[in-house]
């Protein structure tokens, strides 16, 4: 590879520029990543967590070529992500969430003989990677049927067989495990282990805090278009350190109640997660100030299921993070 | 990988149930279309000549439509960024697309000949059978070229559907696929002498009712190179648009 980084990111910025109205338009500017700066060693497994809308698919498209940087550089296995693009092409593969992607009428082999035949794979070693693959994501026995009658589960796992079919050095995988099944997500972690354990770097975006947990090296907390973290999960965890976390089941909090409970003394976070009827409540407060009778006092009158105090995970720090940001 | 690539897509337009349909139904109007003109015209000895020439039609709005939104459907079935990310030249890549329409549009040519045979018992008496094979395949592979020009351009307009939708009729009109080029106005000569699309209907037309079918073959396949080269530059230029627009993908 001649660089020591697999994936090196310097001020990358992304700014999307749109334009709406035909007699008077008016143009917008959103900028989604602002300024991204990170390296990513060869065979590590990094992962970029962040909310919705906060730059991971726009920087992870800025490093496959997919975007141009609208300022900065990016390098991929040492070659410049806007001026090297096929070197940078060579080296890498690219799986993404949900199910499209894939030609629907045709079978999941055809696909796959297609890709392989575009990624360049040597013809005389398509077919034995291609079972491989098939193998390695569990479709052997289903590649000659149409896409269009796979499960989401399926389609997932097709669309990773894809990616790896040119056995890139760096893997992109962007919330891979989106709509996919608690069984199928835990097979899906352990191919991304292997694959880091052979020697893959990837880079792995997810809102799932359990998964990027388990699997990656390093996190890069991503809010706002910029890096508000960034270290190991153990690292990530310690910023939540000194704190105690309260999670209470209540139906129907009012929003003025989850505003005392902020002003409370020593509360340095409150988040609420609707469940179908039930809330669940958290507060995350200094370890040493007792605030569970403060939040229930507050919480008079609201009906109430389980109360529980606990230390904080991986999660507590990740909202810490991006509420902060 | 160009043969592997047109294979498929065109399995994967062929398997689609409106493509289906159209490639059924469009060849009966087409021949029954071409077969009441030229009764009308008291041409009879002429029949398969329009039947040929109104299959050439079906090849064109096949090419048209399907090329025409080649970039655009990719982009809309969210394959264009995974196929676009492959380390080949654009042309590379989207030349199979194109070509694949042309080839499903050769669906509309047999299908007109066959119903123009069963329903009108017009004899496919060809006087150069082999050369008809040869001019037809060259046919699709110029128009699937000259796609490839439709598909970079069309997709920076704004409005490329109604743009294919209005030169599908005048395209026909002035290539002599219908009728001959020579009744048309003076004017009509010169675009018709550059569109490929008028090479290969002659060449078409001279192996099924006899004429020199080499040269409008060679002229046919020399014009489709320069669409060819004129597309890839083209597509070249808005694989990099794209890139910095941020429109490889819908969302």
């Amino acid at each position: 590879m001649g660089s020591e980084y697999a994936i090196e990111a310097d001020q990358l910025r992304r700014t999307y520029r749109g334009r709406s109205g035909w007699l008077r338009p008016r143009r917008t500017e959103v900028e989604a990543v602002r300024g991204i700066s990170f390296t990513v060693p060869r065979g590590e497994l990094f992962g970029l967590l962040g909310p919705n809308g906060a730059g991971k698919t726009t920087t992870i498209k800025m490093l496959n070529t997919l975007l141009i940087p609208t300022s900065g550089t990016a390098r991929v296995g040492g070659h410049d992500v806007v001026g090297q693009t096929r070197e940078v092409r060579r080296r890498i593969g690219y799986v993404f969430g949900g199910d499209r992607g894939l030609y629907e009428r045709l079978s999941g082999l055809d696909n796959l003989r297609y890709f392989a035949e575009l990624y360049g794979v040597p013809p005389r070693a398509q077919k034995r990677r291609i079972a491989e693959l098939l193998e390695l994501v569990s479709l052997t026995g289903r590649e000659r049927e149409r896409v269009e009658g796979y499960s989401r589960g399926m389609r997932q796992r097709l669309h990773i067989a894809r990616g790896l079919l040119h056995s890139p050095e760096v893997l992109f995988l962007d919330e891979p495990s989106i709509g996919v099944d608690p069984v199928a997500a835990r097979e899906l972690r352990r191919t991304v282990a292997d694959l880091a354990a052979n020697g893959t770097t990837v880079l792995l975006t997810t809102h799932y805090m359990a998964e990027a947990d388990e699997l990656c090296d390093r996190i890069a907390v991503i809010a706002d278009g910029r890096i508000q973290a960034l270290g190991t999960p153990a690292e990530l965890r310690r910023r939540a350190d000194g704190r105690r976390v309260v999670e209470v089941e209540a139906y129907g909090v009012p929003e003025t109640a989850v505003s005392a409970l902020r002003d409370l003394p020593g509360v340095r976070e409150t988040a609420i997660e609707e469940r179908g009827a039930l809330q669940l409540l958290t507060v995350q407060s200094d370890a040493h100030v007792d605030v569970q009778g403060e939040i229930l006092r507050e919480l008079a009158g609201v009906r109430l299921g389980r109360v529980n105090s606990r230390e904080p995970t991986l999660e507590d720090a990740y909202v810490a993070i991006v509420n902060a940001a | 990988m160009l043969l592997l690539g047109t294979l498929l897509h065109a399995k994967q337009i062929s398997r689609s149930p409106f493509e289906l349909a159209i490639a059924m139904i469009v060849p009966i109007v087409q021949a029954t279309l071409a077969v009441y003109l030229f009764r009308s015209g008291a041409e009879q000895h002429r029949l398969l000549e329009a039947a040929v020439g109104a299959g050439v039609m079906g090849v064109w709005s096949s090419v048209l439509f399907g090329s025409g939104g080649a970039i655009q459907n990719q982009r809309w079935q969210g394959t264009l960024e995974m196929i676009m990310l492959a380390p080949r030249r654009p042309v590379l890549v989207i030349l199979p697309i194109t070509v694949a329409t042309g080839v499903t549009g050769a669906y509309s040519l047999l299908a007109t000949l066959a119903w123009g045979r069963l329903l009108y018992g017009i004899r496919l008496d060809f006087v150069h059978p082999a050369a008809f094979v040869v001019a037809a395949v060259v046919c699709v592979l110029a128009l699937g070229m000259f796609g490839l020009l439709l598909a970079s351009t069309f997709v920076l307009l704004r409005n490329a559907n109604a743009l294919a939708n209005t030169l599908e009729y005048p395209i026909w009109l002035v290539s002599g696929m219908l009728v001959p080029i020579t009744v048309l106005p003076a004017w009509t000569a010169p675009i018709a002498a550059v569109l490929p699309t008028t090479w290969g209907a002659r060449a078409l037309r001279e192996a099924t009712t006899g004429g020199p079918v080499w040269p409008s073959v060679g002229i046919c396949l020399a014009i489709s190179l320069v669409c060819l080269i004129l597309g890839g530059f083209a597509l070249t230029y808005v694989e990099r648009r794209a890139r910095a627009t941020a429109t490889l993908a819908l969302a």
